[in-house]
C-alpha cells in the first residue's frame, strides 16, 4: 500500500495554450471553473485567493510564471489547521498539441512532515485547548 | 515516504474503523478529558469495553492518560496523529479530475 505524495493528471484541451493560460491565471478564469470567485496578483511571490459559495477559501502563493507554459503555486493542505506551515506545490504545464493544448497538473508534497511533527505525532506533549484556555485565564487575571 | 508516517496514519485509521472507538474519540473531542467511568456514563458501552478501547487508543497515540481528581486517570485526546492521517485524506480529496472537467467545460471543451 502507500499514500500518494504526488498527484499527476494530463488532459487534452481543444483550445490553444494562450486561452488555457488565461483560464489558469486570471481572476475571471479561476473564479469560473475553479472557485466561485477569485483574486490574483500575477507575479512570483504574489498571492491569489479562491472563494466558494460554501464559505470555503483557498490562499495561494504564486511561485512560477513562464507564460504560456508553466504556472506554479503553493497552497495549504486542506484539513490541517490554518496555522500549519505545510503546503503542497501545484504546477500546471501547458504544451501545444496540434491546435489544442496538453495540460498536465502535478501536485506534490502530501507526505511532507516537518521534523518536529514526527516527534509530536509519536510522543509529543499535548498542549491543546486546555492549556490555551489556561493561558487565556492567566492573561485575563494579569490584566 | 518515511514508513513512520504511514504507520501513524494506519493506526489512526484502525482506531477509527470501530464505532465504539469513534464514539470515545468524539466524546473526548466534544467534552474534553474524561475518565473511563465518565465515558461509560455517556456512551452505550460497558466500562470494561471502554478500558480496552482506551488502551488501544493510547497505544496508537490518540489519547494520553493523565492524573485526574481523586487519583483517577483521565484520558485526553491527542490531535497530532490525526493531522498526519489528514495529509493522506487531503491527497485523496483533491479531486483534480473534477476540476479539470470543470476547466474543460469552462473553455467549451
Amino acid at each position: 500500500m502507500g499514500f500518494p505524495d504526488r498527484i499527476e493528471r494530463t488532459v487534452e484541451i481543444a483550445h490553444p495554450p494562450a486561452k488555457v493560460w488565461a483560464a489558469l491565471t486570471t481572476a475571471e478564469g479561476l473564479g469560473t471553473w475553479f472557485g466561485h470567485q477569485a483574486t490574483i496578483d500575477l507575479r512570483p511571490g504574489g498571492s491569489a485567493q479562491l472563494t466558494w459559495k460554501s464559505g470555503d477559501k483557498a490562499d495561494m502563493r504564486i511561485e512560477r510564471i513562464e507564460e504560456p507554459t508553466v504556472f506554479g503555486f503553493t497552497w495549504h493542505i486542506y484539513g490541517l489547521p490554518d496555522d500549519d506551515p505545510r503546503r503542497t506545490y501545484v504546477e500546471f504545464i501547458l504544451e501545444p498539441a496540434g491546435a489544442g493544448t496538453r495540460l498536465t497538473v502535478v501536485e506534490s508534497g502530501f507526505a511532507q512532515l516537518p521534523e518536529d511533527a514526527y516527534r509530536k505525532a509519536y510522543d509529543g506533549n499535548t498542549e491543546g485547548w486546555a492549556s490555551e484556555l489556561g493561558e487565556l485565564v492567566e492573561y485575563l487575571n494579569a490584566a | 515516504m518515511p514508513p513512520d508516517i504511514e504507520a501513524i496514519a494506519e493506526q489512526v485509521f484502525i482506531a477509527l474503523a470501530d464505532p465504539s472507538r469513534r464514539g470515545i474519540l468524539a466524546a473526548l473531542a466534544s467534552g474534553g478529558p474524561a475518565t473511563a467511568t465518565d465515558l461509560a456514563g455517556r456512551l452505550p458501552i460497558t466500562r470494561q469495553a471502554i478500558a480496552k478501547h482506551l488502551a488501544l487508543l493510547a497505544e496508537a497515540g490518540l489519547v494520553t492518560a493523565e492524573p485526574g481528581e481523586r487519583r483517577r486517570v483521565r484520558y485526553r485526546l491527542r490531535s497530532a496523529p490525526m493531522q498526519v492521517a489528514q495529509q493522506f485524506l487531503a491527497a485523496l480529496a483533491r479531486d483534480w479530475d473534477g476540476r479539470l472537467d470543470a476547466l474543460k467545460d469552462h473553455l467549451g471543451r
